[in-house]
């Protein structure tokens, strides 16, 4: 179990301060925020190759701030691979083990194992640079693996492969996961990376660890506005004052069940506005008179952008209900959506 | 030939350029080539032939090469301290490792003096010092070419991707086992070009040496006196020799780096 106390570290233009965090063996974490955040500074203090100013660091209770890289026993693997350029891909991944003084006929087991793991041996006796991206970070992670390590620290793995060796790679870190058990944490700048693959999220912004938990609760109750604005999430509205449980929002009054005082921003989900040509009575609190704006893809979906006076909501229909309602531009149209459907941040 | 002066319009600065550079290339090719042609082959052969010479020859490319050994011991954990760590007083440092460059070489060779003469502490030590021996001819280079050494080395060492060094710190190895396994291997081309360039300009040192040993005698410091002594055509003769011995071993060194660079990465 790793554990981080108030890791603070200041240089240059960074100011990273109190970030806490508790990951559980097994669990694959998702350090997840825009570039420059820090991210890849807190996995050099975890991997012991830079020194907080303040904090701790411990793994099973023991203190292991001071101690050095080499002892720790997690692994790196980043974005650009780092393979050595001057050994072949066997010699890459023996390279660990062999500098833990494991013996040379368990070398040439595991080599042989995490190769075949990872489908690279036909290569192990290429040298890293006549290989492509995708079987170089293959040989990267096998390396990594080859020492099996406590913890596999993952930075940005996948963000300089194509699109489709990117999907297959997810596949193989998930079984990295849950076949060998490796505890991982792995950053990533992707909201739909992590959501795939990680147990839990924590999202950073600003070199602060802004929000952790499990990826449906995050993507249903981002904690802060910021995050909800990283994660991509629409309908985020600012509120300008509130009364009861309604909200004033852009020259309209929203009934949020759960808004107070504190309520700043409230979203509500792009799936849950419900579109007609007529205004209908029902249980739904909020219906208001729209006009289509425009209307685009969004996988199989489709978001219609409306305008509801100076009220900008974005609505997630099926292609169905799309022809149902002959949606085009400047189209009225009447939305509704409930008061209970609304979260305020 | 509506062409030529719009081909010229087009590449006049590039050249402008080449012109420019190839009369650098003829300053330092044509004396050369002139001396080496004025030289028969009797004159080369006899020169050659004669014990002196060839004891002169043997000293100077034993001496250069010792003091470049030597100097890599200490030289190439400077070069690499100094390619990885931003430390107090870094640029000084650097400085003086260029000191050698700028100052006159007979200056040099008075300051070795200093050190290494009969009255110095080592001199009382060990009964006359370093003077007129192959050992103070090696100091003498030494001092004058270490330069070259520890500048391409520290280069070599920079263009290591630093992130190498940390991902086999994190895969277990230790300090020192990276600078063995990764960071010497990788940067080792650049070390040893960094060898050949000091033991070339070990092996051409006059001045200092001149200063530490007039006996035993170099090459460089025959040379001179064979000038003064018997005039240009036996002067030259020699001079003729070292230049094409020197040449043919700088070649023959330049290859094997190479070739050695190609076997190490292949491994």
């Amino acid at each position: 179990m790793l554990e981080l106390k108030s890791i603070s570290k200041r240089f240059g233009a960074m100011d990273m301060s109190d970030v806490s965090l508790t990951l559980q063996a097994g669990e694959y974490f998702a350090l997840l925020g825009p570039t420059g955040v820090g991210k890849t500074v807190l996995i050099e203090i975890i991997a012991g190759l830079i020194r907080p100013d303040s904090g701790r660091v411990s793994w099973d209770g023991a203190d292991i701030t001071s101690l050095p890289p080499e002892q720790r026993g997690f692994a790196v693997v980043y974005q650009d691979y780092a393979l050595f350029p001057h050994l072949s891909v066997a010699r890459n991944i023996a390279y660990g083990a062999r500098a833990r003084g494991c013996g040379s006929t368990e070398i040439s087991a595991r080599t042989a194992r995490l190769a075949d793991m990872l489908g690279i041996t036909e290569l192990l006796a290429r040298r890293p640079d006549t290989l492509s991206g995708g079987e170089q970070q293959r040989a990267a992670l096998a390396r990594a693996l080859a020492t099996e390590p406590k913890l596999l620290l993952l930075d940005e793995p996948l963000s300089a492969l194509d699109t489709n060796t990117r999907v297959r790679l997810r596949r193989e870190l998930k079984r990295i996961n849950s076949e060998l058990g490796a505890t991982i944490l792995h950053v990533t700048h992707e909201p739909e990376e992590a959501m795939a693959l990680a147990d839990r999220i924590g999202v950073m912004l600003d070199y602060r660890l802004r929000q952790v938990a499990a990826p449906e609760e995050l993507f249903r109750r981002p904690t802060d506005v910021s995050v909800a604005r990283f994660l991509g999430i629409q309908n985020v509205l600012s509120v300008s004052s509130v009364r009861g449980d309604i909200c004033e929002v852009a020259g309209q009054r929203i009934h949020a069940s759960s808004a107070d005082e504190s309520t700043r921003h409230i979203w509500i989900m792009p799936e849950e506005l419900l579109l007609s040509h007529q205004p209908f009575a029902s249980s739904a609190l909020n219906q208001f008179k729209c006009t289509v704006i425009n209307w685009d893809h969004s996988d199989a979906l489709l978001a219609v952008q409306l305008a509801c006076g100076d009220l900008r909501l974005i609505a997630l229909i099926t292609y169905t209900s799309f022809q149902q309602l002959n949606i085009e531009p400047k189209r009225q149209l009447y939305v509704t959506f409930k008061s209970s459907a609304i979260h305020c941040l | 030939m509506p062409d030529k002066p719009s081909l010229l319009r087009r590449w006049w600065f590039e050249l402008l350029l080449a012109a420019l550079g190839a009369c650098l290339l003829l300053f330092v090719v044509a004396p050369l080539a002139g001396m080496i042609f004025a030289t028969s082959v009797g004159e080369l052969s006899r020169a050659a032939a004669e014990n002196a010479v060839i004891e002169s020859i043997k000293i100077t490319l034993t001496a250069a090469m010792l003091a470049t050994v030597a100097s890599a011991v200490f030289g190439i954990p400077l070069a690499y301290l100094l390619a990885r760590k931003r430390f107090f007083g870094r640029s000084l440092v650097l400085a003086i490792v260029d000191l050698p460059i700028i100052i006159p070489h007979s200056a040099a060779g008075i300051a070795l003096l200093m050190v290494i003469g009969r009255n110095s502490l080592i001199g009382r030590i060990t009964g006359g010092g370093l003077v007129s021996t192959v050992a103070g001819i090696s100091v003498a280079m030494a001092f004058v070419s270490l330069p070259f050494l520890v500048n391409s080395a520290r280069e070599a060492f920079a263009s290591v991707p630093v992130r190498l060094e940390r991902v086999a710190r994190t895969l277990g190895a230790s300090p020192q086992r990276v600078f063995f396994t990764v960071s010497l291997p990788l940067a080792w081309r650049g070390v040893l070009s960094g060898m050949i360039l000091m033991w070339g300009r070990g092996i051409s040192e006059f001045g200092a040496v001149l200063i530490i040993a007039y006996h035993p005698m170099t090459t460089p410091v025959m040379v001179y006196q064979r000038f003064n002594d018997y005039g240009l055509p036996a002067a030259r003769s020699v001079a003729v020799l070292l230049i094409v011995i020197c040449i043919a071993v700088f070649v023959a060194l330049r290859l094997v780096s190479r070739f050695g660079a190609k076997e190490g990465s292949d491994a």
